[in-house]
């Protein structure tokens, strides 16, 4: 056979297995919702390798002496005066939502989201523009959350809602993942506004993006529609 | 300065490109898959670097150990405006917030790089490619200083065969800086960290693995320009035409 056939019959091997193993991604939800698109390729081997091989596993977590001196604090509060009123009364009456593809949907004040059981990590926040620091984080594991309120098989999304506008969301993968907390706490003290607080979600297997700050609303959803973003929806790169 | 004598060669193969001495025209022949690979290569490399320094200005600062960030002090600072406010730099502007499409880029690009090592890499053990072409044949003091001689002499190249000097440097490329590359790149991913804590904990800490990317780098756009320089003087001709297209060298040529 000459060389040029064998070339163009690999290349159609290897064009069929690469759809072929496409598909299969797209079936086993290996696939991230922005898999289309200039970097739709990148996003998607990204994601889909990093779920095959790290699996279940934790985030590194460290010793307590090896705590940040200084937490960086990055943005802004909320200006909106919602926030600031809820803020001067110590968030008393501040809620947290719970909606979307769950049997019993609810609100949760602080104080019943700290009594429930509570997880506790002293793990790295990563930001993407490429600093970092450890903290100790403690807070309501969202997997408890989810069998309270009984979030649905179909569901395959959280989409946390933050008090400043901004929206980003996570796979069921990482939602029921232990070290995923919806914190209330920082380095042994409430958790600091300039921190997220009151709640803030903590996604340590990804950048430091997904750990959203003053998360209002959590709700469950079988589809997104991906906001037209440059930054990839999987962020554990 | 005397003229250079023509050797006993054909004028038709002296690449007059070189000012003092003659190339003589021993050139190599290349194979199809090192030059579609090296030529993906070259595209790739230019696209990380252009978005890598996108992603340095959001921060560029660098740190050891395992944190570090605008409150801390930094290992050191590369005097150039930032994309964030919140880096102090002495200028006072903030430049654009690139990062969405630089890191799209960045990964996608990195994961073609790392397909196209790997099939490079299985050829040239298979092949004998790196046996022959790439492993110093006879590696000694003597033959190193004779090496380093002739390129501060500018010595033109004799042989289409890579020169010592040239192996060793394509071999540290090959083996040393890109591997080097891919295991502090994944070591900065929190999922790899997770899931393999000894590619970020060897790398000696999270902003460790970011300083030492940072380097590597600057290593490989030292080869960079000094590859593209060296095959600039060893003659246009004679050794880049041999890489883009296997008509080259013409039959005539071949020694
Ligand atoms: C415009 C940019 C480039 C040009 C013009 C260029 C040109 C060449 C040429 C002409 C050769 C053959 C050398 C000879 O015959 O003596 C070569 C080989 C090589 N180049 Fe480049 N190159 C470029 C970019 C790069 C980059 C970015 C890298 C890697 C970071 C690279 C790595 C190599 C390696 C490893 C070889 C040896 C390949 C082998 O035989 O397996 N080059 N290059």
């Amino acid at each position: 056979m000459s060389n040029g056939r064998r070339n163009f019959i690999a290349g159609g091997v290897a064009g069929l297995a690469g759809t072929a193993a496409w598909r299969l991604a797209g079936q086993s939800g290996l696939l991230p919702p922005d898999s289309s698109g200039i970097y739709g390729v990148g996003h998607s081997l990204t994601y889909a390798a990093q779920r095959l091989l790290t699996g279940q596993a934790n985030a590194r977590e460290f010793s307590r002496d090896q705590i940040s001196k200084i937490p960086h604090p990055n943005g802004k509060p909320p200006q909106s005066q919602d926030f600031q009123r809820l803020q001067a009364n110590g968030f008393a009456d501040w809620q947290l939502q719970v909606d979307g593809l769950v049997s019993r949907p609810g609100s949760f004040s602080l104080a019943d989201l700290k009594a429930h059981p509570s997880g506790s990590q002293i793990t790295q926040l990563i930001c993407e523009e490429g600093w970092s620091y450890i903290a100790e984080w403690t807070g309501t594991p969202l997997a408890h959350l989810l069998e309270l309120t009984g979030a649905q098989p179909k569901a395959r999304y959280m989409l946390a809602y933050a008090m400043d506008g901004w929206v980003d969301s996570i796979d069921m993968h990482d939602a029921r993942h232990p070290q995923t907390l919806l914190t209330y706490g920082m380095n042994g003290t409430n958790l600091p506004v300039a921190h997220g607080g009151p709640l803030r979600l903590r996604v340590p297997r990804q950048l430091g993006y997904k750990s959203l700050k003053y998360v209002s609303r959590i709700t469950f959803t079988d589809q997104l529609k991906e906001e037209a973003s440059d930054y990839s929806w999987y962020a554990g790169i | 300065m005397s003229e250079p004598q023509s050797r006993t060669l054909p004028s038709s193969l002296i690449d007059a490109h070189f000012w003092y001495y003659p190339v003589v025209a021993h050139p190599p022949r290349h194979c199809l898959l090192v030059r579609v690979t090296h030529w993906i290569t070259t595209l790739c490399f230019l696209a990380l670097l252009v978005s890598g320094i996108e992603l340095v200005i959001s921060h560029p600062r660098f740190y050891w150990g395992e944190e570090g960030h605008s409150l801390t002090p930094a290992l050191f600072q590369i005097p150039i405006p930032a994309s964030r406010a919140h880096v102090k730099t002495g200028y006072d502007f903030v430049l654009p917030d690139q990062n969405g499409w630089s890191r799209s880029l960045h990964f996608q690009t990195a994961w073609i790089v790392v397909f196209t090592g790997l099939i490079y890499a299985a050829f040239s053990l298979r092949s004998g490619h790196l046996r022959r072409n790439l492993l110093p044949a006879q590696l000694s003091w003597a033959t190193l200083s004779e090496s380093f001689a002739n390129h501060l002499r500018l010595m033109p190249p004799f042989t289409g065969g890579y020169n010592l000097l040239q192996r060793l440097v394509y071999l540290l490329v090959i083996f040393g800086l890109f591997p080097l590359m891919i295991w502090t790149g994944l070591a900065m991913s929190p999922a790899i960290a997770a899931g393999y804590p000894f590619v970020v904990e060897l790398s000696g800490g999270h902003q460790s693995a970011r300083t030492i990317h940072f380097f590597a780098t600057l290593a490989l756009v030292l080869f960079f320009v000094v590859h593209v320089l060296m095959v600039y003087l060893a003659g246009l001709r004679t050794r880049l035409l041999p890489m883009l297209s296997s008509r080259y060298p013409a039959p005539e040529e071949q020694v």
